[in-house]
């Protein structure tokens, strides 16, 4: 960050980015911008949906039952204001869809916030001490990946859920769901960070700080995880997608977010019991907004990596 | 060159045990097996005879061993649901799981690498690009969505295929078959589809990507040069030098679709391991849950090792490269 002192002002981090390679690249992207423009706009509404949704879809007293399995507004029967119709107990789909898709990119964000954090802390450890650390924490690793993902969330969030206490069933499955998920992507974000650091750990500019006496802790990550970040920034993205779609596909299987806190996937799994009674609406706007976001986070993803990767220039 | 295998099929051992392990802390600690199997007024004698009995009153390590001896020999014990041998249950249901791998598996290669040749050869087209493109959304769709939107088509509106279920299957002894009949058929269809088009893409964007890195090299330049047809060193030369890694990624690849097939036989009720899984976790029949467990990590370890082993035995600078 060391802006040099020539004749020009100097340009402000703003200024810097709108001038980057990488905003070079995002604007020449068509599919980036759209998939960015249509990102924002899924995570907007979601995070409004107390606002922009016609019925709090939690709140029992705003059912009717005569309301049930109406069609979309544009067949025979929709009604205002259920613009793409009503489940059985005459709860509104869009509202339903809103709220799940806030609860799918709580989840999602959470267990990558969680994931990074433990990575790259165990990463960062493993990479500059070596030794037994590495040792222990890299074979962890390698078993948890040579299990297949799917089994291990299931696994998890079943087992977990057995022992939650019921005061704590509302918050808890989230944070189970969360902790399943993260469980198996921190092996990632360790692995690049480790490999990273111990490459780092021995050029000069650490040398010096370490002989200056910075303390370890400081020196990992002030000096050393910056270094390590940009992989980093690549994985994440696309671990976000991929945390949706394990996350959706727990709540499909019946042991991830319980009905009465429906996310996209749970959505989906009721939605399917009335797949053969014709009110194919009720699993199909669900299944279209879920594959929306996650194909949104992955093309943002895809071209991240590319635009990030200096052999593709 | 042995102290790689040795020190590959260490590893998988050792993984195997950390799995085993896992599916036996999930065996003894989700509910007590003494309160499972004795009815309510079992008096607390019945109970310390039974907990003797199932070796619960030895020190964990004990049980440890014992319940690894006993998984090694294919004992995971009773289901508590069913009052039925697991590894009998586990076995009547692989032969469907296996089949709907299998078919998959095909679909995939026979789709996946026409596509792939053809994206990379031609490079600037439209088609190759949409191709590109779409598989970039193949990757990202989740399989149940796929699945429950071929049923919503193809079995709802147009009625073409059933929607769920195995169709009618024809004993061999050993082995229960459904490509054999007519409905067995059309049953795996959906199914099948939906289980391999990730794979699809998959295929498709190795076979892509090998493709470019062998069409640089000199000898399809010196057959350019030869004049040998265009379809000729495409289709026979440099598409022989991309399989070799084609073939390593199914292999491994077919460990994962085991374990991914619970979601599709979930979605189409496809009477396999993963559906028996899934009916386990929501009655909490944790012996089937572990047995699960065990079978296919053993199954996706075995499939990697081999892999591994057999790239070095095929190329030797993957020998040194494991220090």
């Amino acid at each position: 960050m060391s802006d040099q002192t020539s004749g020009k002002a100097v340009p402000t981090r703003m200024e810097r980015f709108w001038d980057s390679d990488l905003w070079w690249s995002f604007k020449s992207h068509k599919s980036a911008v759209g998939a960015a423009i249509v990102l924002l706009l899924v995570i907007i509404t979601a995070f409004l949906a107390p606002v922009l949704s016609p019925q709090n879809p939690y709140d029992l007293a705003a059912l009717e039952l005569w309301n049930a399995e109406l069609p979309p507004i544009w067949m025979e029967g929709g009604q205002m204001p259920f613009l793409l119709g009503t489940d059985v107990q005459g709860r509104d789909i869009l509202s339903g869809i809103l709220y799940g898709t806030r609860i799918s990119i709580i989840i999602g964000i959470a267990s990558v916030a969680v994931s990074l954090v433990v990575g790259i802390g165990l990463g960062l450890m493993a990479g500059y001490y070596g030794g037994w650390i590495d040792n222990v924490l890299m074979r962890i690793g390698d078993v948890l990946l040579s299990i297949p993902i799917v089994l291990v969330a299931i696994l998890v969030s079943s087992v977990a859920q057995q022992f939650l206490p019921p005061a704590f069933r509302e918050v808890g499955v989230a944070a189970v769901l969360v902790l399943a998920i993260a469980m198996y992507s921190w092996v990632q974000y360790a692995r690049v960070v480790r490999a990273q650091t111990m490459v780092e750990r021995r050029k000069e500019y650490v040398m010096a700080s370490r002989l200056v006496g910075t303390p370890a802790r400081r020196l990992m990550v002030k000096h050393i995880l910056p270094n390590t970040l940009t992989p980093i920034f690549v994985a994440a993205t696309l671990n976000f997608g991929l945390a949706i779609l394990i996350e959706a596909t727990l709540s499909f299987l019946g042991v991830g977010m319980p009905p009465n806190q429906p996310s996209l996937g749970t959505l989906i799994r009721v939605g399917n019991q009335y797949l053969f009674s014709g009110s194919w609406w009720i699993v199909l706007f669900p299944s279209i907004q879920l594959c929306i976001l996650v194909v949104a986070v992955n093309m943002l993803g895809d071209w991240l990596r590319d635009a990030l990767n200096p052999k593709l220039r | 060159m042995l102290a790689f295998i040795i020190k590959r099929l260490a590893n998988a051992v050792f993984v195997m045990l950390s799995v085993t392990f896992l599916a036996f802390v999930i065996f003894r600690f989700v509910g007590d097996p003494v309160d499972q199997m004795l009815n309510e007024q079992a008096t607390q004698e019945q109970r310390d005879d039974l907990r003797e009995r199932l070796g619960l009153d030895k020190p964990f390590l004990v049980q440890f061993t014992t319940f690894v001896g006993r998984a090694a020999t294919g004992d995971f014990g009773i289901s508590f649901r069913n009052q039925r041998d697991v590894l009998d249950m586990i076995a009547e249901r692989f032969p469907a799981t296996f089949e709907l791998v299998l078919v998959a598996t095909f679909i995939s290669l026979i789709v996946g690498v026409p596509m792939g040749v053809i994206t990379a050869i031609k490079r600037q087209s439209w088609y190759a690009e949409t191709m590109q493109f779409t598989s970039i959304i193949g990757i990202s769709l989740p399989s149940f969505v796929v699945g429950i939107g071929l049923i919503l088509v193809f079995s709802v509106w147009l009625g073409w295929f059933p929607a769920f279920g195995r169709g009618d299957t024809v004993d061999l002894g050993w082995w229960t078959t459904g490509l054999l009949s007519h409905s067995g058929r059309m049953s795996i269809v959906l199914p099948a589809l939906s289980l391999s088009l990730f794979q699809i893409t998959l295929v498709m964007r190795l076979v892509r990507a090998e493709m470019l890195e062998v069409l640089r090299s000199d000898f399809i330049k010196f057959a350019r040069a030869r004049g040998i047809p265009a379809r000729s060193i495409h289709f026979r030369h440099a598409l022989r030098n991309c399989l070799m890694p084609v073939v390593t990624m199914t292999a491994m690849q077919i460990g994962g679709l085991i374990a991914f097939a619970l979601v599709t036989e979930t979605v189409f009720q496809w009477p396999g391991m993963g559906l028996l899984f899934i009916q386990a976790v929501t009655f909490v029949d944790v012996p089937i849950m572990a047995a699960y467990l065990c079978i296919v990590a053993l199954i996706f370890v075995v499939l990697n090792a081999i892999v591994d082993m057999t790239y070095a035995v095929i190329d030797p600078r993957l020998r040194g490269a494991e220090k």
